[in-house]
C-alpha cells in the first residue's frame, strides 16, 4: 500500500528498518499561552481551559482561553506585520523560503517532542504521530519553502498598445481554524502556503488539541519570523472561531472541520467582509473494489483507509463497495484484519489504534453503531466500546450494508467499516456519487479502462487508484460538493493564498 | 516586482565602489563585514572526479593552474582527454539507468540533496571564495559576497523546483486521455567558462540535477579549482556515484570529446560565440544532442537625458568594469543622449579613475588582473585600435605594472559605431561612450549587432522605458539598473548570443524532455 506521505518508506539504503523513535517520558508542557507578536500573552478575560489526554482522561494542563478581544489583538499584530514597507513585506521571496526551511529544520530537531505532545493530546499512536503527522509537516514546510520565489505572474499580449502584466500578491491577514484529528499537520497545510505567499496569520487550534500549535509558536519565534507574522489564539469555536470568521479585518479564512461548521464559517465570512474562504470538510468516501483487483491489496488498503487514526479522518473509506463475486471473501478477510488490529496505549509501539478524541465523539460513534445493528446490517466484529477503558472502541465491521442505512450515509468518524455490495460499474458510479459529500474516492482494479473511467466519473476531489490515503505535499487536496471549497497543497494551494492584480499601462502611440 | 536595488549583490557592488571613494549612487547600507581570505589555502582536490572517486588522467598528463595576479603556478591538475570523458560518460550513463538509485529517487529527495549541497558550500564559503579569488583574479570581496552568495542561492532555488516540474493533463479530441511528463534528458555535458567559474557551474548543475539528469562537467582549464572542490561536496552531500562527474581539461580535447560524444544527450556551454558555433556544429554532426549556449555580447546601455544621472553613471560604470570587464553581459556600448553627453563622460571618467589595482586577495584592492596572457594581449590590442581609429582616450589605455595581467581601467569617448571597440567584444575594463539624438536612432543602432544578450535603459519616462525595452533585441533588458542578477529569472541570448535560457523556470525546462502519453479509453467525459 502506498504509505501516507511516503513516511514509513524512509528505510535505510541497506533495507534494514531504522531504529524506532521513542517518545519523551515525563514531557513538561512549556507553552500554554496565547502567541501574539512573537510573545506569550494571558487571555484578556483571565480564563483558561483544560486539555485532556484521551487515553487516560487525565488533565494535561490548562491553556489560556482566547476570545474576541484576544483575536482583535492578534489581528492588530498581523495587520501591522502586513503593512506596506514592513520587514515581512520587504523580505526577498527567497528569504521567506529560507525561513520556512529553517522552521522545517527545527521541526525535525524537535520531532520526538512534538510527536509525544501530539500523542498525549490526541491519543493517536506515537509512531503514527512521528512517521505520518510530523513527516507530513516537515515535507509540507519544505515543499512550500521552495515555492516562495516561484509564485510568478504573467505578461499578457492584450489588444491595443498597452503593456499588461499580473502580480500575484499575498491576500493579507489570513485566519486559520484547524481540527483536532491531525492538529499539527492541518496547521502546516495552512501555515506553509500562507507564509510562502507572504501573508500573515491568525490561527485557532482545536480546543481539544492546542499543544503542538503552541509549541510551534515557540519555533516561529526561534526561526526569526518578524513579530506578528504568525499569531496563535487557542480557544473554542463559538468564541474564537466565530470572531475570526466574522472579523472585518481578516482577509481570508481557511477552515478544516465538519461540514456543519464549515457552513457557519462561510456564512459569517459573507456576512462580515466577504473574506476569501477555503474549506476542507467532511466526507463519506466510496472505496470501490472490482472483482479483478488484487484482493490482498484492496483488503489492506480499505482496512487502513477506514481504521487509520481511529477512523477520525475526513478521508475515511467509510463506504466500501465490493463487487459481488468477491464480496464474501472480501468481508471475511476484512474481519480478520479488524480483529487483529491492536488497540491500546498509544505510546506502545505495537498499538495501531488509540482512543477517540472525546466523550462527545465516542457517544456519537456508539450511537451510529447501534443504528447499524437496528437497521439490519450484519455486525461481523466489534460493535461496542472496549471494556473498562475510557474512550476506546473496538474495530467494527458491518456487512450487508445498504445505501439507505445511517451508517452508509452519515460521517461516522470512528473505527467502523460498512461494506456494501455492487453488481456493475454504472450502478456503483451512481451509488458512489449519491451523496452531498465529494472528498475522496478509491478504486481497486487491474483494468486500465475501468480505472480511468471511474477516475473521471467519480465526483470527488481526489481519486486513489490501487492505493489509499496516498497524500503528497505536491498534489492538491480538497472537496467537490459539500466536502469543501478550494484546494490545499500543491501549486493549487498558492492560488488560495494570493490575490491576482492586473496592471495595464497605456503606451504612447507616437513612440516607435 | 522589479526590485533590482534590493539584491544584495548590488548593495555589495555599491558599497565596494563607495569604498573606492565613489559617491554612492543610491542609499548604501553600511558595508558588511567580511572575513579576511584564508592565508594558508591548501589545494586538496586536483584530480578527475568520476563515480564519486578521484582518478588520475588516463594519459598520465597534468596541466598547470596559474594565479593571474602573480603569474605563479598554484598547482597541477590531472588533464582529462577523450579517454577520461568516455569513462565519465560510462559512469553517468550507469547512474541514469532505469531502476538506478538516482532514477528511482523521490523528486523531493533530489531537492533535499541540492539543499544539502548549498549548505555545504555555505560552510566552506571562505575557503571557496579564497580559491576563486586566487584562481580567477577576482577581487576577494566580490568572490565572497557575489559569486559565493549567488552560487548558494542558485542551488537553493533549483532545489525548490525538483518536485514542482509539472506535466499537464490535456483535453485532447477523441476518446483519449492525454498527459505529459517532463522527464530528465539523460547524460548532460556542461562546459564552464573561467570568468565566474562557480556561479556558471551552479547554473548548469543546479537545473540539471533538479530535473534528474546526470552530468559531466568540464571546468575551464584556467579555473578548475572551485569545481573540483564542489565535487568533493557532491560526494559529501550524498549524491549517488556517477550523477556528477568533473573532468578538467582543455577545449579542443575534453570539450570537443563532450560536444561530439555519441552517448551524451545534451550539451550546455557558456563561453565565446566562436566556440559556441563549434559546439553546436559538433552536436549536429554527432548525435543531434540538445544544445544550450550562453555566448558573447556587445550589450547596449542607453541613457536618456531625463535619467537620474548619478544612478546611470554608476550602473553603466559597474556594468562594464565589474570583474575587470570579463562578463558576457558587460555594458560595452554605452549610448548617451546628446544633451547630457559631456557631463556623463566627465563623471564616468572620474569614476573610472578611482580604482586601486593589485593582488585581488589584498585588502583595499578593488581591481584585479585579466585572466591570462591571451586575453591581456587581446584587450591591449583593442585599446590600441580605439586610439588609432580616432576615439578619444579619456583615461587608462594601457597595461598596469609589469607582473600579472593587469589593464588600466579605460574610458573612450567620441566612439562611433564602426570602430572595432564599438563592434567587438573586448572582455576587459574598457568603456565606450557614444552619443545619440533620437529614440528611433538609438534603437536601430543598439540592435545593429549580431549579439543580443543584455541591454540597459535609463529614463524616468514610463513610456520610453516600456517602448525601448520591448524594441531591444536582447535576452534581458534592465531598466534603471544593470547587472541586477537574480536566480529567479531567465537569462540568455537573442541572435548569436546564445540558444536557450538559463535559470528561472525556463532554465529548468532546458533540462527536460517532454513526453506525451495518450491513452485510449472507452468513453470520454469532460
Amino acid at each position: 500500500m502506498a504509505t501516507i506521505n511516503g513516511a514509513v518508506e524512509n528505510g535505510q539504503p541497506d533495507g534494514k528498518p531504522p531504529a524506532l523513535p521513542r517518545p519523551i517520558r515525563n514531557l513538561e508542557v512549556k507553552f500554554t499561552k496565547i502567541f501574539i507578536n512573537n510573545d506569550w500573552h494571558e487571555s484578556k478575560s483571565g480564563k483558561k481551559f483544560a486539555t485532556y489526554n484521551p487515553s487516560t482522561l487525565e488533565k494535561i494542563c490548562e491553556v489560556e482561553e482566547g476570545d474576541k478581544p484576544d483575536v482583535d489583538k492578534a489581528v492588530e499584530a498581523a495587520q501591522a506585520a502586513f503593512q506596506r514597507d514592513s520587514p515581512w513585506r520587504q523580505l526577498d521571496a527567497l528569504r521567506r523560503g529560507q525561513l520556512l526551511h529553517q522552521l522545517a529544520d527545527l521541526l525535525e530537531r524537535d520531532r520526538a517532542i512534538l510527536a509525544t505532545l501530539e500523542t498525549m493530546d490526541t491519543g493517536k499512536p506515537f509512531l503514527h504521530a512521528f512517521f505520518v503527522d510530523l513527516e507530513g509537516c516537515i515535507k509540507t514546510f519544505r515543499y512550500f519553502a521552495g515555492w516562495a520565489d516561484k509564485i510568478q505572474g504573467r505578461t499578457i499580449p492584450t489588444d491595443n498598445n498597452v503593456v499588461c502584466f499580473t502580480r500575484h500578491e499575498p491576500i493579507g491577514v489570513c485566519g486559520a481554524i484547524t481540527p483536532w484529528n491531525f492538529p499539527l499537520l492541518m496547521l502546516a497545510w495552512k501555515l506553509a502556503p500562507a507564509l510562502c505567499c507572504g501573508n500573515t496569520v491568525v490561527l485557532k487550534p482545536a480546543e481539544q488539541t492546542p499543544l503542538t500549535a503552541l509549541y510551534l509558536g515557540s519555533l516561529i519565534k526561534e526561526v526569526g519570523f518578524p513579530p506578528g507574522v504568525v499569531n496563535i489564539v487557542p480557544g473554542f469555536g463559538p468564541t474564537v472561531g466565530a470572531a475570526i470568521s466574522s472579523h472585518p479585518q481578516i482577509n481570508k479564512i481557511a477552515f478544516t472541520g465538519s461540514t456543519e461548521v464549515g457552513k457557519l464559517v462561510k456564512e459569517a465570512a459573507s456576512r462580515s467582509n466577504l473574506k476569501r474562504v477555503t474549506l476542507e470538510l467532511g466526507g463519506k468516501n466510496p472505496c470501490i473494489v472490482c472483482a479483478d483487483a488484487d484482493l490482498d491489496l484492496a483488503v489492506e488498503c480499505a482496512h487502513q483507509g477506514v481504521f487509520f487514526n481511529q477512523g477520525q479522518c475526513c478521508t475515511a473509506a467509510s463506504r466500501v463497495f465490493v463487487e459481488e463475486q468477491v464480496y464474501g471473501e472480501f468481508v471475511r478477510r476484512s474481519v480478520e484484519y479488524a480483529k487483529k488490529r491492536p488497540v491500546g496505549d498509544p505510546f506502545d509501539a505495537k498499538t495501531e489504534q488509540g482512543p477517540q478524541i472525546d466523550q462527545k465523539q465516542f457517544d456519537k460513534i456508539l450511537e451510529l453503531i447501534e443504528s447499524g445493528k437496528k437497521e439490519g446490517a450484519k455486525l461481523e466484529c466489534g460493535g461496542s466500546a472496549m471494556e473498562d477503558r475510557g474512550l476506546f472502541i473496538k474495530p467494527t465491521v458491518f456487512s450487508d450494508v445498504t445505501d439507505n442505512m445511517r451508517i452508509a450515509k452519515e460521517e461516522i468518524f470512528g473505527p467502523v467499516q460498512p461494506i456494501l455490495k455492487f453488481k456493475n460499474l454504472e450502478e456503483v458510479i451512481k451509488r458512489a456519487n449519491s451523496t452531498d459529500y465529494g472528498l475522496t474516492a478509491a478504486v481497486f482494479t487491474k483494468n486500465l479502462d475501468k480505472a480511468l473511467k471511474l477516475a473521471s466519473a467519480l465526483e470527488s476531489g481526489t481519486v486513489w487508484i490501487n492505493c489509499y490515503n496516498a497524500f503528497y505535499t505536491q498534489a492538491p487536496f480538497g472537496g467537490f460538493k459539500m466536502s469543501g471549497n478550494g484546494r490545499e497543497l500543491g501549486e493549487y494551494a498558492l492560488a488560495e493564498y494570493t490575490e491576482v492584480k492586473t496592471v495595464t499601462i497605456k503606451l504612447n502611440d507616437k513612440n516607435p | 516586482m522589479i526590485t533590482g536595488f534590493e539584491y544584495p549583490e548590488l548593495r555589495i557592488a555599491s558599497t565596494l565602489l563607495a569604498q573606492a571613494g565613489a559617491k554612492p549612487a543610491m542609499s548604501s547600507p553600511a558595508q558588511p563585514e567580511i572575513p579576511a581570505p584564508l592565508s594558508n589555502l591548501k589545494i586538496q582536490y586536483t584530480k578527475i572526479f568520476i563515480n564519486n572517486e578521484w582518478h588520475d588522467s588516463v594519459s598520465g598528463k597534468k596541466f598547470p593552474v596559474f594565479n593571474p595576479a602573480t603569474e605563479e603556478i598554484i598547482c597541477h591538475v590531472e588533464e582529462g582527454d577523450k579517454a577520461d570523458v568516455d569513462k565519465a560518460v560510462k559512469a553517468a550513463r550507469q547512474a541514469f539507468q532505469i531502476g538506478s538509485p538516482w532514477r528511482t529517487m523521490d523528486a523531493s529527495e533530489r531537492g533535499r540533496l541540492l539543499n544539502k549541497l548549498a549548505d555545504l558550500l555555505e560552510r566552506d564559503h571562505l575557503l571557496v571564495a579564497t580559491m576563486e579569488s586566487m584562481n580567477a583574479g577576482k577581487v576577494f570581496r566580490n568572490a565572497y559576497m557575489m559569486d559565493l552568495s549567488l552560487s548558494i542561492k542558485t542551488l537553493k532555488y533549483c532545489a525548490g523546483w525538483a518536485d514542482k516540474i509539472h506535466g499537464q493533463t490535456i483535453p485532447s479530441d477523441g476518446d483519449i486521455f492525454t498527459y505529459t511528463r517532463r522527464e530528465p534528458i539523460g547524460v548532460c555535458g556542461q562546459i564552464i567558462p573561467w570568468n565566474v567559474p562557480l556561479v556558471m557551474l551552479t547554473w548548469k548543475i543546479g537545473p540539471a540535477l533538479a530535473c534528474g539528469n546526470t552530468v559531466i562537467v568540464k571546468p575551464a582549464e584556467q579555473t578548475p579549482l572551485t569545481a573540483l572542490h564542489l565535487a568533493s561536496l557532491v560526494k559529501e552531500a550524498g549524491f549517488p556515484p556517477g550523477v556528477v562527474n568533473i573532468v578538467p581539461g582543455y577545449g579542443p580535447t575534453a570539450g570537443a570529446a563532450i560536444s561530439s560524444h555519441m552517448d551524451i544527450d545534451k550539451v550546455a556551454f557558456t563561453g565565446s560565440t566562436e566556440v559556441g558555433k563549434l559546439i553546436k556544429e559538433a552536436a549536429g554532426k554527432s548525435n543531434l544532442k540538445r544544445v544550450t549556449l550562453e555566448l558573447g555580447g556587445k550589450s547596449p546601455c542607453i541613457v536618456f537625458a531625463d535619467a537620474d544621472l548619478d544612478d546611470a553613471v554608476e550602473f553603466a560604470h559597474r556594468g562594464v568594469f565589474t570583474h575587470q570587464g570579463q562578463i558576457c553581459i558587460a555594458a560595452s556600448r554605452l549610448f548617451v543622449e546628446e544633451s547630457i553627453y559631456d557631463e556623463f563622460v566627465k563623471r564616468s571618467v572620474e569614476r573610472a579613475k578611482k580604482y586601486v589595482l593589485g593582488n585581488p586577495l589584498n585588502a583595499g584592492i578593488n581591481h584585479g588582473p585579466q585572466i591570462d596572457k591571451e586575453q591581456h594581449e587581446k584587450i591591449l590590442d583593442l585599446i590600441e585600435s580605439g586610439k588609432k581609429e580616432g576615439a578619444k582616450l579619456e583615461c587608462g589605455g594601457g597595461r598596469w605594472g609589469d607582473k600579472g595581467f593587469f589593464v588600466q581601467p579605460t574610458v573612450f569617448s567620441n566612439v562611433t559605431d564602426e570602430m572595432r571597440i564599438a563592434k567587438e567584444e573586448i572582455f576587459g575594463p574598457v568603456q565606450q561612450i557614444m552619443k545619440f539624438k533620437s529614440i528611433d536612432d538609438v534603437i536601430k543602432r543598439a540592435n545593429n549587432t549580431s549579439y543580443g544578450l543584455a541591454a540597459g535603459v535609463f529614463t524616468k519616462d514610463l513610456d520610453k522605458a516600456l517602448t525601448v525595452s520591448s524594441a531591444l533585441q536582447a535576452g534581458v533588458v534592465w531598466v534603471n539598473c544593470y547587472l541586477a542578477m537574480a536566480v529567479q529569472y531567465p537569462l540568455g541570448g537573442f541572435k548569436m548570443s546564445g540558444n536557450g535560457r538559463e535559470m528561472g523556470e525556463h532554465g529548468i525546462y532546458e533540462y527536460t524532455e517532454l513526453k506525451t502519453v495518450a491513452m485510449k479509453i472507452s468513453q470520454k467525459n469532460s
